[in-house]
């Protein structure tokens, strides 16, 4: 049976992992390397590595510390921030990354997603978007309106490391990104991003079930109880978190038990 | 020591395949040069990407790869170096493999999430000297969207289930394949490429 996957995500900045509160905020949490060494070890299914001040600053990847984590782990690692070109995407697979995350791009450029799905193949894109909650009193016509706990909300699109809003439904974009071509959704919450009190399960289980692609839910995680909910409530297929692996709150091994013994297809070691 | 090529026939990441083999102390080649090819004791056709792109770009290939096997030399195909081995592939239309092994490359069924990524499990079919040291059950990393459908079912090693139940590997005398990464799969996936490359010593 295919297993749920558990994904520690490494926001980087000048080689160094960080993880900003609410995108903002920047702490030092280590060496990138050295802590994919210890997930693999600890069980990560995958690794998420983004460069989030690439897109910002229009600075390439930092390819290097690609190379070095794909010369000590053997487990498939995605490499994001400031993907803009088929030769961006080029130089990071063969720097070792198995995929790419293409967000801000996909936005600006509407044919770079097809045309990367043509050259590399489905497996290895990966559209990345970032949405934050726009509450409203009412339905709207070209809106896919959603009743939450909290109310009454559409999901916004926002591009360049949340710092730009589209006006482009999320929902309605990953349909889009779906019809594409691209393999998976990391789907982050803005809203929820660095908050450690849940994901947001209402838009990460519309958009799994208005598409047809693997969804990796991103933004929230504080418990292991959280990471449950989204994969339950929520029907995502893979969990990515930052915060609670980096900082020790927990380890990947203890959630991915306590996911088990609920009854979550998960690969123990 | 064992000297083996990866086909390298254009895009993709061959780093952590050639990074995998690397661990097993066999001597790693990444090539398309016939010569380097004709001169090793084992290949390995790695898979990312489309069939279509892949059975052009090693077109100019093809009968080396399959005199390689005629003299009994061992060949692993993995993800969709497994579905190049078959005799034809409905992914883009119709088209042919190179016929190693009989029988077609066809679309998961559409009641489950297309391409199937992540960890699944292998249920073990038969004893093989791939999977000395892997337990029954254990967990595989697959990315693809197509499957294996052999028509000798006797060449199915291992089975896994999604959406229906398919071959995971496949191995028929010197032809090894896998239809998951063994060199994404952690542990396990480094079992069973030094198993291959015992039987290269072999």
């Amino acid at each position: 049976m295919l297993a749920k996957r558990i994904i520690p995500c490494f926001d980087v900045k000048d080689g160094k992992v960080v993880k900003g509160i609410q995108f903002i905020n920047l702490k030092i949490e280590g060496d990138p390397v050295k802590l994919a060494e210890v997930y693999e070890k600890q069980g990560a299914d995958e690794l998420v590595f983004l460069d989030i001040t690439a897109s910002h600053e229009k600075r390439d990847i930092l390819l290097e510390t690609v190379k070095r984590i794909a010369h000590v782990v053997s487990i498939p690692f995605t490499v994001g921030g400031g993907i803009r070109s088929i030769s961006d995407i080029k130089n990071a697979l063969s720097s070792g990354a198995d995929k790419v995350t293409i967000n801000s791009a996909a936005v600006n450029n509407s044919n770079l997603v097809k045309e990367a799905v043509k050259i590399f193949g489905s497996q290895c894109i990966v559209v990345a978007i970032d949405a934050k909650r726009a509450y409203v009193e009412n339905d709207s016509n070209n809106k896919i309106v959603v009743d939450t706990p909290k109310g009454k909300c559409w999901w916004e699109v926002y591009i360049e490391g949340g710092r730009i809003p589209t006006g482009i439904d999320a929902i309605k974009w990953a349909i889009t990104m779906n019809e594409g071509g691209a393999g998976e959704l990391l789907l982050t919450s803005m809203d929820c991003d660095g908050m450690q009190e849940g994901y947001d399960n209402p838009l990460t289980r519309s958009i799994s079930e208005a598409t047809n692609l693997p969804i990796i839910a991103s933004g929230g995680a504080g418990t292991p109880e959280d990471i449950y909910k989204v994969l339950t409530e929520g029907k995502a297929d893979a969990a990515l978190a930052a915060s609670i692996f980096h900082r020790s709150i927990y380890s990947i091994a203890k959630v991915k038990n306590y996911l088990s013994q609920k009854g979550i297809p998960i690969r123990l070691q | 020591m064992p000297k083996i090529s990866i086909i390298n026939y254009g895009v993709g990441n061959l780093r952590s395949v050639r990074r995998g083999l690397e661990r097993t102390g066999a001597e790693i080649l990444v090539t398309h040069n016939p010569k380097e090819i004709r001169e090793s004791d084992a290949i390995v056709l790695p898979g990312v990407g489309a069939f279509s792109t892949a059975i052009r770009d090693l077109a100019s290939l093809s009968d080396l790869l399959k005199q390689h096997v005629e003299e009994g030399k061992p060949i692993l195909g993995i993800c969709l170096g497994l579905q190049l081995l078959f005799t034809q592939s409905f992914e883009g239309g119709l088209l042919e493999g190179l016929d190693l092994i009989k029988g077609d490359i066809v679309k998961l069924p559409d009641n489950v999430k297309i391409p199937q990524i992540g960890w699944n499990t292998i249920d073990i079919v038969k004893h093989h000297s791939l999977l000395e040291g892997v337990k029954d059950n254990s967990y595989f990393y697959f990315v693809h969207s197509y499957i294996p459908k052999p028509q000798d079912t006797t060449v199915i090693v291992t089975t896994t289930e999604y959406g229906t139940k398919f071959p995971s590997i496949v191995a028929k005398q010197n032809i090894f394949a896998t239809q998951f990464h063994p060199e994404k799969s952690s542990n396990n996936g480094l079992i069973i490429l030094n198993n291959f490359v015992k039987n290269v010593r072999r």
